[in-house]
């Protein structure tokens, strides 16, 4: 079973995430949307967004780099596995906070309001909910790693998802003996992957796009086709 | 030179009746479906007023349109492309829906459900967003209607900017006009610039200013950045909309449908050819006032064998070229200098223009006489101050404003005297600087109004860029799923079904009703 969740699963859920998404953005590009709902009510929308958005793009920036930078890298860089370890937890635990203030406004503002709440979807409250769940999963890591802070757990998940992204086999039973919040927090995570193609989640995709507008003309003039 | 055509419209408020009918015949075509009942792609507002959408005028506080910087360079009002990213989570210059009005049906059911009762059962309004019951219905897309409200709600317009307006509270000085609005499918959009992924764009062979629905992601800001508001956020397919100028019927020649159905026939439709090389300069002018002459000195003359030239070595067709010397357009902004640009403030180079009204002689009926002005009525004593038009029209610069009023005075007295008296009085032209044939063409084009003077569209040439034997065939009984969408009230993917889905079949309150 870890096998299967931690050295299968993985490669499930991003090829569905990347397949899936190439499926959409070809095929259904109409529904690719941000499916803002500002023009409805604004309510706590502006402090909940930036607050959310801000918390966890800094959180998948962390991931990323911190799971995946080479640990010869950091050695060379004299950054002892303890102070990486600590550095983890103060960043994801302020900008994880960040993510779950805001992401608590969105809701308050969906629940509280009726007209948001008769336009709210069960993708909506999917997302929602499972984005809060993953969050929360992961700031209690932070809890279970006070007890540890040699940077030893850490290797290892790092360990585990250069190994996952480098097709090495054996990755699952790196984490074989990880505690449970930390695997319930990586199988919402990966998770979150699956539902990303078929939820509003896809305009992340866009979202880093968008960098093509500081490059592009102000105005756009199509020829006639 | 890069030279582009446009089909440009002129609306003639003197003649618009404020009937509504080209809100009506556009909402019915475009906008009768679910996430677009509160836009008007085409509304009709009384002015003085504040508009749909509430004080679109302000852009102190909607940041619509392009600012000049201090370097001479343009930007939009909301902020730069850096900027303008870092408002993706949060616009903070988009209206909220209660900024238009809150969308609302009637429970028309109610009328022949109701169980018989002792007063006669009536249609209670339910919000189209929450389906249900409304208690009342606070604003609407034409809420100011024919001066509707108490006068300090109106004039928070923005028009009356230098002007003491707190004479016109009174019932004595009171005046009142209609602005047809749509889309002005602008030479320098701030909408197209507004847009992160690129979706918002104009149509090279025609100017029409479109939404590409595929791209569009719904980041809103070509909303915000609009100074006309009139792109619309769908709230149920989130993406935006906008005014299309019925590029269909334009591409086959025919009228926008707010210009066919227009009762008082005071649309006009027609080719202007613009030199695309000089919009930037000519939208950066350092005076607001100096907005409407460069506009006017983008367009080229359809008349002039160079330019002709020029424009078919560029790929525009024979037919355009034909239709550009006949646009009404043309003749009614360029030749006879009546129509105007609206807000040319705003710095996006509209292209559709209007005529202003005249109004009633303000001091006649108080001191039993006309004011003259030579042998014509002086025109600054109309009802309605001409600053008023100024603002509207010309970044508050009278003197073309009071000249093509003067015009449109002179064509009535010299028509008056051709027709009364049988006489012709050069007089009158030649106080505002027109010939006898111009005028008369005037009457022509401006009075009597035929559609084929009033509409000259050369409709396009897709031979140029399609294959349509290929598009034979290419939609209907096919091997597959032909044109449908599939059968599933859902897709995968969370998209709708096709075809309008009623959100409100009954109120909350009368299933309750029928539970017991």
């Amino acid at each position: 079973m870890n096998d299967f969740l931690f050295g299968i699963y993985p490669y499930i859920a991003l090829a569905i995430f990347l397949f899936g998404s190439l499926v959409r953005f070809e095929r259904e590009q109409y529904s690719w949307k941000s499916e803002s709902t500002q023009l409805i009510r604004r309510g706590q929308l502006r402090l909940g967004s930036y607050l959310f958005h801000i918390g966890i793009l800094m959180v998948f920036v962390g991931h990323l780099g911190g799971l995946l930078t080479p640990l010869a890298l950091w050695d060379a860089l004299g950054v002892s596995h303890g102070v990486k370890q600590m550095i983890a937890m103060v960043a994801g635990g302020v900008f994880g906070s960040m993510a779950l203030v805001g992401l608590a406004l969105m809701i308050y503002r969906r629940v509280s309001d009726a007209r948001l709440r008769a336009m709210t979807t069960w993708r909506d409250k999917l997302t929602l909910g499972w984005i809060g769940v993953t969050l929360l999963l992961g700031l209690s890591t932070i809890l279970v790693s006070r007890d540890h802070l040699d940077g030893h757990m850490m290797t290892l998940f790092m360990a585990w998802a250069q190994h996952i992204v480098t097709c090495r086999p054996d990755a699952a039973a790196l984490v074989a003996d990880a505690p449970m919040v930390f695997k319930l927090h990586m199988l919402m995570g990966m998770t979150l992957f699956v539902i990303f193609p078929f939820t509003r989640l896809v305009h992340v995709w866009s979202g880093f796009g968008t960098a093509s507008y500081l490059l592009r003309a102000w105005q756009v003039v199509r020829p006639r086709q | 030179m890069k030279i582009r055509a446009q089909v440009a419209m002129v609306l003639n408020l003197d003649k618009c009746i404020g009937c509504h009918t080209c809100s009506v015949t556009c909402k019915n075509v475009w906008t009768s479906r679910d996430g677009v009942e509160y836009a008007w792609f085409n509304n009709v507002e009384t002015k003085p007023g504040i508009g749909y959408p509430k004080e679109w005028q302000n852009q102190k506080k909607w940041r619509g349109g392009w600012q000049r910087l201090p370097s001479g360079k343009l930007e939009p009002r909301q902020g730069g492309k850096l900027r303008i990213l870092a408002s993706l989570f949060a616009n903070p210059h988009l209206p909220e829906i209660d900024d238009y009005y809150e969308p609302f049906t009637f429970d028309y059911a109610h009328l022949q459900n109701a169980p018989e009762s002792k007063t006669p059962p009536t249609a209670q309004p339910v919000s189209v967003l929450t389906g249900k019951i409304m208690d009342k219905i606070n604003w609407g897309p034409n809420w100011e209607d024919d001066l509707g409200g108490e006068f300090a709600a109106r004039s928070k317009d923005a028009l009356f900017e230098g002007i003491q307006k707190d004479i016109h509270a009174t019932f004595e000085n009171t005046f009142m006009m209609y602005l047809p609005r749509l889309c002005e499918h602008c030479l320098n959009p701030a909408c197209v610039a507004s847009c992160p992924s690129g979706s918002v764009y104009k149509r090279e062979d025609d100017g029409i200013v479109l939404v590409d629905q595929d791209k569009c992601r719904g980041w809103r800001m070509c909303i915000s950045g609009c100074p006309y508001k009139k792109i619309f956020y769908n709230w149920q397919s989130g993406k935006a909309e906008k005014c299309t100028f019925c590029y269909p019927r334009i591409e086959g020649g025919q009228p926008t449908v707010c210009s066919e159905s227009c009762v008082g026939r005071i649309r006009y439709l027609g080719v202007m050819l613009y030199d695309a090389d000089r919009i930037a300069d000519a939208a950066s002018m350092a005076d607001e006032k100096d907005l409407y002459q460069s506009q006017m000195d983008l367009f080229l003359d359809p008349h002039s064998p160079e330019v002709q030239a020029e424009a078919l070595k560029q790929g525009i067709p024979q037919s355009w070229l034909d239709a550009a010397v006949r646009s009404p357009v043309y003749k009614m902004a360029m030749q006879w200098k009546i129509a105007f640009p609206l807000h040319p403030e705003y710095r996006t180079l509209p292209m559709v223009w209007y005529v202003p009204p005249l109004s009633p002689i303000q001091s006649a009926a108080e001191r039993g006489v006309l004011g003259k002005n030579g042998i014509l009525p002086d025109v600054k004593e109309l009802r309605i101050p001409v600053r008023y038009l100024a603002n509207l029209l010309t970044a508050g610069d009278e003197a073309p404003v009071l000249n093509a009023l003067d015009r449109m005075l002179a064509m009535r007295a010299w028509m008056r005297q051709k027709s009364v008296h049988g006489t012709e009085n050069q007089d009158v032209l030649d106080q505002v600087g027109l010939t006898a044939a111009e005028v008369n063409e005037m009457y022509q084009l401006m009075a009597i109004a035929n559609y084929e003077d009033r509409f000259v569209i050369p409709g396009s040439h897709k031979e140029m860029v399609e294959d349509s034997f290929n598009e034979k065939g290419a939609c209907g009984f096919t091997f597959g799923n032909g044109c449908s969408g599939g059968v599933s009230p859902q897709g995968l993917f969370g998209q709708r079904a096709k075809g309008i889905v009623h959100r409100i079949d009954l109120p909350v309150s009368r299933k309750q009703a029928e539970v017991e």
